[in-house]
């Protein structure tokens, strides 16, 4: 369907402002091939001069019917797949997939292979979280943090190649464990960045965070209130930079996050300039809970007891954890045979893409962008 | 596994068989609710037992049963940090009110599975296919729909090709 106003067909519309000029209310596409949009997401604006009154997402562009595929293959099979849905958060992913796997095996993987996992999921989020600040800092308009945040997210994916072979899907993790053992110098190499890494982070506050531009351009852009993420299933950075302090790495803590001391970092007033904040310091946060847990790596076994084929009992289990974006969880049906009769993958990125109506009503066009950026979306993960 | 505590046993006052099982598996609580009580208990868990966040809703087809779909709802609760899934069962064909006047991230949700399970919502301000296009035919998670089949109609017309593979 070409026609964009077969899309706004259930906005409902805010009063129009009444100026002494008679302007026409306007319908324009944004997307899907624009390169402030992080992916092919198409939004139907309806604007009123530079306001905006009404967005609505096109998506689908990037379907590629992942939970049927889950279908077809068998559980081991799966597990690179969930690797493509949030590409710049691949480890996150597979942790996901083979912790709600071992559930519905109820077997549990051990302790160095869950050390190791935190690891590489915290550093993970690392470079999730400075990928995300590069293109949201370029989208509005400050490029060198983009320069800042590639370099230092390079050192990472050099550990991840050195791990496993690959800097991006990585598969890293397999059900029960770990595949492989770190390589050696890993902690050598971990220790050295987290301890180079600090001063950088630092340093692109220094671009940003007194910045005038930079705050005139999120201080009070893409406002939603707690009570409203809590209404939209909005989880992640976004939810907290509205005020809760929610994480699931907290709450239902999962692989072996409960040992580990970490702040939960909030922010005040739901803002873009807020999500920032929060972001920033959740970097600082993950650094700390490497260090923990590079320092006090256990010894031992990096696999359970698996089964070479992988037959989980009749049932369902739901389980989820803290992605980069926010709460990723799998829903999981067994009939008993060798793969899985029914996959369902709960992304993060999807259901925080459904704010973004409200959090640009009343905006004007360039903080479309703004906020785009600050929900942090990857489209391969909105339409798996 | 049978799960008992005292939000089951509010429902069970209140409706007696229309609550069909409450169970724990692998630690994970859910309750199998009769289809025509089943919007009335989202609403009163939503109201009154604080379950202010609905995580999820999907479905899953089983075709040789006579009430084809499970229709779940993932429900976390914020005050209590508790976990809930609530299914229930609907007849192929047969719709069931939209809840997006509950949560309203159902929105999304619910036009994720009429696009995949062609479950109608009553109720739902918009209900149209969100990832496949709009004159997408069938709906692919359901099990009748082959792997390879990738519509061939619409390959055919759209890109002039035999096959999608």
């Amino acid at each position: 369907m070409t026609d964009p106003k077969a899309y706004l067909s259930h906005l409902e519309l805010g009063e129009k402002d009444e100026t002494f000029l008679d302007s026409n209310e306007l319908i324009i596409n944004m997307g899907p091939q624009h390169p402030a949009t992080h992916g092919v997401l198409r939004v139907v604006l309806k604007l009123d001069g530079e306001k905006v009154l009404g967005a609505e997402c096109v998506i689908g562009y990037l379907h590629r019917g992942v939970e049927k595929i889950a279908e077809n293959r068998t559980y081991t099979m799966f597990n690179p797949y969930v690797d493509r849905m949030d590409y710049v958060a691949a480890v996150s992913n597979g942790l996901g997939y083979c912790e709600a796997v071992e559930k519905l095996l109820n077997i549990e993987a051990p302790a160095r292979a869950k050390y190791i996992r935190v690891i590489l999921t915290e550093l993970n989020r690392l470079t999730s979280h400075q990928l995300w600040l590069g293109t949201h800092a370029l989208d509005i308009g400050a490029m060198t943090p983009l320069f800042y945040t590639f370099r230092d997210r390079e050192e990472i994916l050099k550990i991840f190649e050195k791990y496993c072979g690959a800097r991006l899907t990585t598969h890293a993790f397999r059900i029960g464990g770990c595949q492989y053992e770190t390589y050696d110098g890993f902690e050598r190499d971990v220790k050295k960045f987290i301890d180079e890494v600090p001063p950088k982070i630092d340093e692109y506050e220094e671009l940003l965070t007194t910045n005038r531009i930079w705050v005139e351009r999120t201080q009070g852009v893409g406002k939603i209130s707690a009570a409203d993420c809590k209404a939209l299933g909005v989880t992640g950075p976004v939810l907290r930079a509205s005020g809760v302090k929610w994480d699931l790495r907290k709450a239902q803590p999962y692989a072996a996050y409960s040992d580990f001391d970490f702040e939960i970092p909030t922010g005040v007033n739901g803002d873009t300039y807020d999500r920032y904040l929060v972001r920033m310091e959740e970097m600082r946060q993950s650094l700390r809970i490497i260090r923990q847990a590079v320092e006090r790596i256990p010894e031992g076994p990096i696999m359970a007891k698996v089964p070479k084929v992988i037959k989980p009992p009749v049932g369902e289990i739901y389980h989820s954890i803290e992605a980069p974006k926010g709460e990723l969880g799998y829903f999981i049906v067994s009939d008993g045979s060798t793969q899985p009769y029914r996959v369902r993958v709960r992304p993060p990125s999807f259901v925080n893409l459904q704010a973004l109506d409200l959090m640009v009503r009343g905006q004007l066009v360039a903080d479309v962008i703004a906020v785009i950026g600050t929900l942090d979306i990857v489209l391969g993960e909105v339409d798996r | 596994m049978a799960w008992d505590s005292t939000t089951v046993a509010r429902f069970k006052k209140q409706y007696g068989s229309g609550l069909r099982e409450s169970s724990t598996y692998l630690g994970q609580n859910y309750m199998v609710v009769d289809s025509t009580i089943a919007n009335e208990v989202l609403q009163i868990l939503h109201d009154e037992e604080a379950f202010d966040y609905c995580v999820d809703l999907t479905a899953v087809h089983y075709p040789q049963r006579e009430k084809q779909f499970d229709l779940l709802w993932i429900l976390y609760s914020f005050e209590r940090n508790e976990r809930l899934r609530i299914k229930t069962m609907i007849a192929d064909g047969e719709s069931f009110p939209s809840s997006t006047s509950i949560w309203a991230t159902t929105d999304w949700l619910e036009r994720e599975v009429f696009d995949m399970f062609g479950i109608k919502f009553d109720g739902h301000p918009d209900l149209k296919r969100i990832l496949l296009p709009e004159d997408w035919q069938g709906h692919p998670l359901r099990k009748d729909y082959g792997i390879i089949q990738q519509d061939e109609q619409w390959v055919k017309i759209n890109l002039g090709i035999e096959s999608g593979q």
